[in-house]
């Protein structure tokens, strides 16, 4: 026992050894190339210092853009190419399937689902809730119980709205569903199960989604509220403007930009979303979406091909999205 | 690693004549191989105790061999003690690494060039997909002997990809069971059916006296929903089709969509999807097999088709007992019967197991995985409790405590056809993917059954 206890002391530091080495001479020949690009500047005219400055501080970025960005995309691009195995170039046919079987319509049409649903309602929820607890004397209160559920992850979240669905009637036991009993309360005899009825059951996931968001919408908006010149608020009140009217022509339109920031951020969260679909309907009663369906093809049923013509899709989905943001960020930047 | 090699292959040799002849193998002789057997020489030369069995996989002290798996614990803690001597007397070390991602993670694993020495494959389809990612090695002469003497050659087939063997099997488990209370059989009147018509017959009286659901079905299990649906359907087909036209449908020589599975599908219909035998039809897509099999043990129901190994699950978590069929008296106490076969005299078996493939050949990686084949090793984890059972010709139905698995044991040796699970066998898109998918289908949305199989055979990859 302690012959093996020894052992094993002895290889934890033979790995530990070289690994050691290794990081010591990483970082002398980072020392060094620093030392030597200093060299190099000082000693050369000022066109050349200024390129140098950029490629010193470029560079970093440039290469991690390029192992952990560019160069995972165009190589995704191709295998959306190329069959099962990535071995032969079959042309189109995994975009042709996507958009022909009928189960991956429904995956796309509930991923449009969800890019609609998600950020409107996280969005406006968390919007109405930001601007009648500004004011509020508790409001601090409200917030952190409307903020918590972004502290859960997905997973958490999607295992605790599961047992609210849940629904075992073949059973003879007491049902846990909370859905069903607040249904049973309200007269409803008999409650659906909830997670089956399509479409329905997307709509229930959505909540999940929502509920998560809510809070993050709130804080930013709440936040981007604060900034609201007090004189404006209370011109308009002298001008005898009515809560509506301050709420939609004043407050939305200065923080019109947060908004876009937070629907746009909601929104290509929710484009990716993958762990509440995973955790609780696995994709099935016609509840599956791009990212649950692309991990199925390519890591389940180890077909790359398709896999990655669902990450294509999903990439290009995201694409317009992100280039509105980058727009929308550039005409702040102008009219300040 | 040539030399140990070499050494396998003598000890190959000589493990046809006397299954099991690994002590005494002194480190560089190969002519006292043939020595003694059973491990109970006692040989001088080992400095320490009772390690004579592990001779041959001597030298490779300090050594590490990872087994990266789908089995968590409880069972794991189970493999991990059964190594116990094993480590002690070698010096190897085995790190258990059990995920319930390993179908997942495999083969990222693999490619990112972090792949573990071995991995338990739970089933043959995933097995042949990473083979073909040529990460994997091919089994050593040694382990493939000793499969040849301890498995029978359809065990040895399920881990041979193109002619090429990798994986020895290593757990075994027999799904053509129905589970069910002797006490409430026995105080209802009802008696074990011993064919199709038989048990449609006692689903028919169960519904008509009114007392308790004839059937709990359940195919619920998070990312593999539809599982347990495929099983049933796996069985039928057994029973219904001769076992050439199993293997044709297997790999697709047979279409998914033809006649012969339509009417295995109906067959399935007439429980399946019959209200008055299983209620809710519905439910049954969101309905976890385990809690469907508690179904029994709470009395919501009369019958549970599912596989030996939810014996242990309905014991550790529901409190069952499982008893043996004479066991009439015993309340909560659940047993199985053989789930019919078309006639009486046809009992053919679909069963499951795994398969130990290797991403490294270094010796102590071979010496673990040969270990893992010998008649010892099998009757030690079989006795060391849980519901544990292999295939191997070699384990003693006493080394097993349950009584199920017990008859498992029987029927898996002496079983004439034996089928493994078709969705373990097909490729990953349909055994992995629309069969698991429609056939959750059937129940959720009531999709016709003709429709169901048209959008398997339509996934079926095209090669």
């Amino acid at each position: 026992m302690l012959s093996s206890f020894l052992t094993n002391r002895a290889t934890g530091w033979e790995i530990i050894a070289p690994n050691l080495t290794i990081t010591i001479f990483g970082l002398l020949t980072f020392a060094a190339v620093i030392f030597l690009m200093f060299v190099i500047g000082e000693r050369s005219n000022v066109k050349a210092q200024e390129w140098i400055k950029y490629l010193v501080f470029l560079a970093p970025a440039l290469v991690l853009l390029t192992i952990g960005l560019i160069y995972p995309a165009i190589r995704t691009l191709i295998l959306s190419f190329m069959d099962a195995r990535s071995e032969t170039f079959i042309g189109l046919d995994n975009y042709v399937w996507a958009f022909t079987r009928p189960e991956i319509l429904i995956v796309l049409r509930n991923t449009v689902i969800w890019t609609l649903a998600v950020p409107i309602f996280s969005t406006s929820i968390g919007l109405a809730i930001a601007y009648f607890t500004d004011r509020m004397k508790r409001g601090a209160w409200v917030k952190s119980l409307i903020f918590m559920p972004m502290a859960i992850s997905f997973v958490g979240a999607s295992i605790i709205w599961r047992f609210v669905y849940q629904y075992e009637p073949n059973l003879k036991k007491e049902d846990i569903g909370l859905m069903s009993a607040i249904a049973k309360a309200l007269g409803v005899e008999d409650p659906p199960n909830w997670l089956l009825e399509a479409p329905t059951n997307t709509f229930l996931l959505i909540a999940v989604m929502v509920w998560i968001q809510t809070g993050f919408a709130m804080v930013v908006l709440g936040a981007a509220m604060k900034n609201i010149p007090d004189e404006i608020v209370e011109a308009s009140m002298l001008d005898g403007a009515s809560q509506w009217r301050r709420f939609s022509q004043i407050t939305v339109p200065m923080i019109r930009a947060t908004i876009v920031v937070v629907v746009t951020t909601v929104l290509i969260g929710t484009l990716k979303v993958f762990d509440i679909v995973r955790t609780m309907t696995g994709g099935n009663f016609q509840t599956n979406v791009i990212a649950n369906e692309m991990f199925n093809q390519a890591f389940q049923q180890r077909n790359f091909g398709t896999g990655s013509a669902l990450a294509i899709l999903l990439f290009i989905g995201v694409i317009p999205i992100v280039i509105y943001n980058i727009r929308q960020l550039r005409r702040e930047r102008t009219e300040r | 690693m040539s030399t140990l090699r070499r050494r396998f292959v003598a000890l190959g040799a000589t493990t046809i004549a006397a299954s099991l002849v690994l002590a005494g193998c002194a480190a560089t002789e190969e002519e006292t191989t043939s020595g003694s057997t059973g491990g109970d020489s006692g040989s001088t030369e080992q400095t320490l105790e009772g390690c004579d069995f592990y001779a041959d996989y001597m030298g490779n002290e300090g050594t590490e061999v990872e087994i990266y798996t789908t089995i968590i614990d409880p069972e794991a803690s189970l493999f991990i003690d059964s190594f116990g001597e094993f480590e002690e007397c070698t010096g190897i070390t085995i790190n258990w690494n059990g995920s319930q991602d390993f179908e997942t993670q495999i083969a990222v694993r693999a490619e990112g060039g972090t792949a573990p020495e071995l991995a338990i494959f739970p089933q043959p389809g995933l097995l042949a997909d990473m083979v073909a990612t040529g990460y994997m090695v091919a089994a050593p002469q040694a382990v493939a002997d000793s499969v040849d003497v301890n498995y029978t050659a359809d065990w040895k087939n399920y881990g041979t990809v193109d002619g090429t063997f990798y994986a020895a099997p290593l757990g075994a488990n027999v799904k053509s069971f129905v589970w069910y209370s002797p006490k409430t059989f026995a105080d209802n009147g009802w008696d074990i059916p011993t064919t199709w018509d038989e048990l449609l017959a006692l689903s028919d009286q169960i519904a008509s006296e009114g007392n308790v659901q004839a059937w709990c079905v359940g195919v619920e299990s998070g990312v593999a929903t539809g599982w347990a649906a495929t099983d049933w359907m796996e069985d039928l087909m057994l029973r219904f089709q001769s076992a050439e036209t199993y293997d044709r449908w297997v790999s697709n020589d047979l279409a998914f969509n033809s006649p012969e599975v339509l009417e295995v599908i109906n067959e399935a219909d007439k429980i399946l999807r019959n209200p008055d035998y299983v209620g809710n039809v519905q439910a049954i897509a969101t309905t976890s097999f385990a809690t469907a099999g508690g179904g029994l043990v709470d009395g919501s129901c009369a019958m549970h088709r599912q596989a030996s190994f939810i014996g242990g699950i309905l014991k550790d978590d529901f409190g069952a007992e499982i008893v043996t069929p004479a066991d009439t008296d015993v309340e909560g106490g659940i047993t199985t019967f053989y789930f019919p076969g078309v006639s009486a005299d046809s009992t053919p078996a679909l069963g499951g197991g795994e398969f130990v493939g290797a991403f490294s050949d270094r010796p102590e990686v071979q010496a673990v995985q040969h270990y893992l084949t010998t008649t010892e090793w099998n009757n030690k984890k079989a006795a060391d409790g849980g519901s544990w059972f292999s295939a191997h010709l070699g384990l003693r139905a006493e080394s097993v405590a349950d009584p199920v698995n017990k008859v498992a044991v029987e029927i898996l040796q002496n079983a004439s056809t034996f089928r493994f699970d078709a969705s373990d066998l097909m490729p990953g898109a349909v055994g992995a993917g629309t069969f698991w998918t429609e056939m959750t289908a059937w129940f959720a949305e009531g999709k016709d059954s003709q429709a169901v199989l048209d959008a398997i055979q339509a996934s079926w990859p095209a090669e």
